[in-house]
């Protein structure tokens, strides 16, 4: 592998870990917070590009508007479903809310194979991805150079929310301790809310921008990516923002190196980030940046 | 008669009328519908391997699909005939040693118990890095194990056959052999959920701080229970491949966790019993539910069918299971000899002697 | 160490900290053999965490755990409970989906001989120790006034019936250290002092070594030998209940714990 093809595997590693990172913050946070996989978030990236595809496609909404529109929409979708399915099983046994979970994300995706179907629909995706650069040797496309920009820009966002606001400052809290933050008067459930309005929201900017990436999208197009976004989760440090965005980026290098330096191995992608998982599970379980929670007795 | 004799005597005419039941059924009944009755047992295998980990144990793993391919996959491999091995590996040529030897017809029942072999040792290569933690990593990292077996049995040709399969396996599971394993799943579960063990193992389940501190050894039993589940769910997934005489790499995919889940769950988390039947109506039913998906053709009237019917309908039923109905069918209660002694016949009946007398309240 | 010599249980300079919180700071104790030990403190002082170190829930960052002069420092809970250390818990931790009897069979788990085969199918030896297993929990129980509960669900039980199970449960681990967390918590007057009683008789009965946190007073001052005072993590007294009584350090302790409930 020469330098430029070394650098352009390394504008793809950035461009797919961005999308993971994006949709390891939506884990982490409700993992956080009511320390529970919410099975349901690849489904949620799923729905985000849906939305996109429909009103980009059959609507023929300008781009920003519809884009927009689609992340606000899966931000609503987030809400319902955690409002429907997942606050009445909060007090239940661990299981049951995990149960619940699957089962979302398993008519999710089976809502949309009955309703738009198992065949992929062609993506389109706006002009200015589809754009060439060449930087020295390497031709790079437009899309994984704007990928992890967006990303950034929307990181930066979310960011800002959850550090310098006080709807941030209550999901923080939250998550430390929701008894204590419940005593002191704080509407948890609400807080509880935004989180998976903010989770989806990135969510849905992910699947959209993974249409982009991939146009062809499918009702079980967030499987994998979920899969591997919530290693990534694990990676970083489940419950720890910063830690998604590394463990994003992490997994995302892995796996294109992966197959950029023994193309062989191709059909293992998946396997390797199952492998990366369980080392770290061996090895630290808690991740790059996770600390230990002591489970008080 | 004793109390312990009087059961055993029961069993064995529960075991016997069961068996001309089989029997008379095998007879008289076509072969559709004494397919849809093996398939019930094998149901009946898996589903009850599956609560023992979930249910019993409180372990929420989602790798019982992969499990099931292990034993599925181990029995191809040792049943399916010389002449056929070399037909069905035309791209590249079958490892050592299956291409050298294929069990007989009466090795049949040893080929399903490597078959649970393959699927315990699968359970100890997971369980082991994952059980150690506390969370809920282990549903996260049983989904992964499951996904790569499907990634190895795509990409592993020369043992898998890749995406092609493998065809031709010989239809060795009849009734009886899925009837007398699914017997030995219940009897040997049952015994272990009553047992010492499966005290320990539901002691972890209901408060693992306190287990631990009762001297429970948490990653033993919990490694234990994922074990044993392992080891049930190759035998079922062994039986299956023999049933339908094919294996490739989607015939265990995730759809199988998901309806194990819903057939654990309807039963009742824990409950053997609940399993039982749950899972032979589940058989039944998604039959019955077939048609939902295939196309209707009434005269001028045409549905075409709907792909993901079944699973939506199966996915909002576990939801709705979970928010409204929570402990399922038989919540963890199960049919025994001593719940039907006390309710025909014989009074008095206890499990264990209560010695009332000087009980000095404080 | 000399001065741990003779001592059954130790604590040696443990500190252990919650992020900025440090719950326990080195902390020194002994537990002669035979000996009633109180722990007692305002609310959070760190009562619970000193027992949580000492079973083993949690690692002392700094200082050691000597039991019978091994060092059990680290040792994960179950390893702890083997070894002769068995505990209650102050929020209860019954395991609420098993009958009363099952609670207390669970400890005796670890003592079983039989291998998962022989108990699966019903092997003699097996059936053997489970029976004598479920004598010895049945006495227990019966110690207890709990014979006529052993069928029913732990979970359904009310408090004060509850306590006596967690302590049933930690007595049939035949511990040689026994850990009491808040025992009374819960029980009425008179319910406290037949505890008392109770606590006192399977001392001496079972030849227990016993170490009690309790907020009442009454119970601690009348059956502990020794009583240990601790306050923000740090032992702040030590002596007989008599000394104790008086001891003006103890005092403001506690008027500062009553000061901040009227505030
Ligand atoms: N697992 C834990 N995580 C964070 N803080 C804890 C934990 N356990 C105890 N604490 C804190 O440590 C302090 C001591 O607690 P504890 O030992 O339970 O007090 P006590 O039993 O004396 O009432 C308290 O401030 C409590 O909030
Ligand atoms: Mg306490």
């Amino acid at each position: 592998m020469n330098a430029s093809v070394f650098f352009q595997q390394l504008i793809n590693g950035m461009s797919l870990g961005s999308l993971y990172a994006l949709l390891a913050i939506g884990y982490t946070m409700v993992y956080g917070i009511l320390r529970f996989i919410n099975f349901a978030h690849s489904d949620i990236f799923m729905v985000g590009a849906y939305f996109a595809f429909f009103s980009i496609v059959i609507f023929r909404i300008p781009w920003p508007i519809a884009a927009i529109l689609s992340i606000g929409l899966t931000a609503l979708v987030g809400m319902a479903i955690d409002r429907v399915a997942y606050r009445p099983v909060r007090d239940a046994p661990r299981i049951s809310a995990l149960i619940t979970a699957v089962g979302v994300s398993s008519f999710l995706e089976n809502l949309g194979l009955v309703t738009v179907g198992a065949r992929p629909k062609a993506f389109e995706s706006p002009s200015f991805m589809s754009k060439l650069f060449h930087i020295g040797d390497a031709a790079i496309t437009g899309v994984a150079i704007w990928v992890p920009v967006i990303t950034l820009g929307f990181l930066i966002v979310m960011m800002y929310i959850v550090y310098k606001t006080k709807v941030g400052m209550a999901m923080r809290a939250v998550s430390t301790d929701i008894d204590a933050t419940r005593l002191m008067g704080v509407d948890v459930d609400k807080v509880i809310s935004y989180t998976f309005a903010l989770g989806s929201a990135l969510a849905a900017v992910g699947g959209i921008l993974w249409a982009c990436k991939y146009p062809k999208i499918s009702p079980l197009m967030g499987v994998y990516p979920g899969w591997k976004a919530f290693t990534a989760a694990v990676v970083g440090g489940i419950g720890s923002i910063p830690g998604a965005m590394i463990g994003g980026f992490i997994i995302g290098l892995i796996e294109v190196m992966t197959v950029a330096i023994s193309p062989g191995l191709s059909g293992y992608r998946d396997g390797v980030i199952f492998l990366v998982l369980v080392i770290f599970l061996l090895l630290r379980p808690t991740g790059i940046l996770g600390e230990t929670l002591k489970e008080k007795v | 008669m004793s109390d312990k004799s009087r059961k055993t005597f029961l069993m064995i005419i529960f075991l016997c009328v069961l068996f001309i039941l089989v029997w008379v059924s095998d007879k008289f009944l076509d072969e559709y519908t004494m397919r849809v009755i093996r398939t019930g047992l094998i149901y009946i295998i898996a589903a009850i391997s599956y609560n023992l980990i979930n249910g019993i144990a409180g372990q929420f793993s989602l790798g019982p699909n992969g499990f099931m391919a292990l034993g599925g996959y181990m029995v191809a491999l040792l049943m399916l005939p010389l002449e056929q091995k070399k037909f069905v590996w035309f791209l590249k040529p079958l490892i050592w040693p299956f291409n050298s030897f294929s069990f007989t017809k009466a090795f049949f029942p040893l080929a399903i118990f490597f078959g649970g072999m393959a699927g315990a040792l699968g359970a100890l290569v997971v369980g082991f890095p994952t059980l150690r933690l506390r969370g809920d990593y282990l549903a996260i990292a049983t989904f992964g194990f499951s996904q790569i077996i499907i990634v190895l049995a795509n990409n592993l040709i020369s043992v898998t056959n890749g995406a092609l399969g493998i065809k031709g396996v010989p239809e060795y599971a009849n009734i009886y052999w899925c009837l007398a394993w699914a017997i030995i799943t219940v009897l040997f579960t049952t015994n272990l959920a009553n047992s010492s063990y499966g005290r320990a193992m539901k002691s972890i389940r209901d408060d693992e701080i306190a287990a631990e501190s009762m001297g429970i050894s948490i990653f033993k039993h919990k490694l234990l229970a994922f074990v044993v589940s392992g080891f049930f769910a190759g035998v079922s997934g062994g039986l299956m491949t023999s049933l339908i005489t094919t294996i490739s790499p989607s015939l265990f995919s995730f759809t199988m966790t998901f309806n194990l889940l819903i057939i654990i769950v309807l039963g009742g988390l824990g409950s053997i019993t609940g399993s039982v039947i749950t899972a032979f109506a589940f058989a039944i039913l998604s039959e019955l539910l077939r048609f939902v998906e295939s196309p209707i053709n009434l005269g001028p009237i045409y549905i075409p069918g709907i792909a993901g019917m079944r699973m939506l309908v199966f996915s909002f039923l576990l939801v709705v299971l979970m928010i409204f109905y929570r402990r399922g069918i038989f919540g963890e209660k199960e049919l025994s000899w001593d719940w039907v002694l006390s309710r025909f016949g014989s009074k008095n009946h206890q499990g264990v002697k209560v010695c009332p007398g000087k009980t000095e309240h404080f | 160490m000399s001065w741990k010599n003779g001592a059954f249980l130790a604590l040696d300079k443990v500190s252990l900290n919650f992020g900025g919180l440090l719950a326990v700071s080195d902390f020194d104790f002994i537990l002669r053999q035979g000996e009633l030990v109180g722990l007692i403190g305002p609310n959070g002082a760190g009562k619970t965490t000193v027992f949580n170190i000492i079973t083993g829930q949690y690692e002392p960052v700094r200082g050691r755990v000597f039991f019978k002069g091994q060092d059990i420092t680290g040792w994960r809970p179950d390893r702890v409970t083997c070894a002769g250390i068995a505990r209650t818990f102050q929020n209860m931790r019954l395991f609420g989906g098993l009958t009363v009897l099952d609670n207390v069979l669970v400890s005796r788990h670890s003592k079983l001989k039989s291998s998962v085969l022989a108990a699966a199918f019903n092997f003699p030896g097996y059936i053997k120790e489970e029976r004598e297993a479920k004598i010895k929990a049945m006495g227990l129980l019966d110690r207890l006034g709990l014979a006529d509960l052993a069928h029913m669900r732990a979970g359904n039980l009310p408090y004060g019936q509850q306590r006596r199970v967690e302590i049933a449960r930690a007595l049939a681990a035949d511990p040689k250290v026994l850990l009491l967390d808040e025992p009374a918590a819960g029980m009425n007057p008179e319910e406290t002092i037949r505890l008392m009683e109770f606590i006192s008789g399977v001392r001496n009965e079972f030849g227990l070594t016993i170490f009690l946190i309790e907020h009442d007073m009454k119970l601690v001052m009348g059956i502990c030998e020794r009583i240990h005072v601790i306050d923000y993590g740090i032992s702040i007294a030590e002596g007989t209940p008599k000394e104790i009584q008086d001891d003006p350090k103890v005092i403001s302790a506690y008027l500062g714990e009553e000061a901040c409930d009227y505030s």
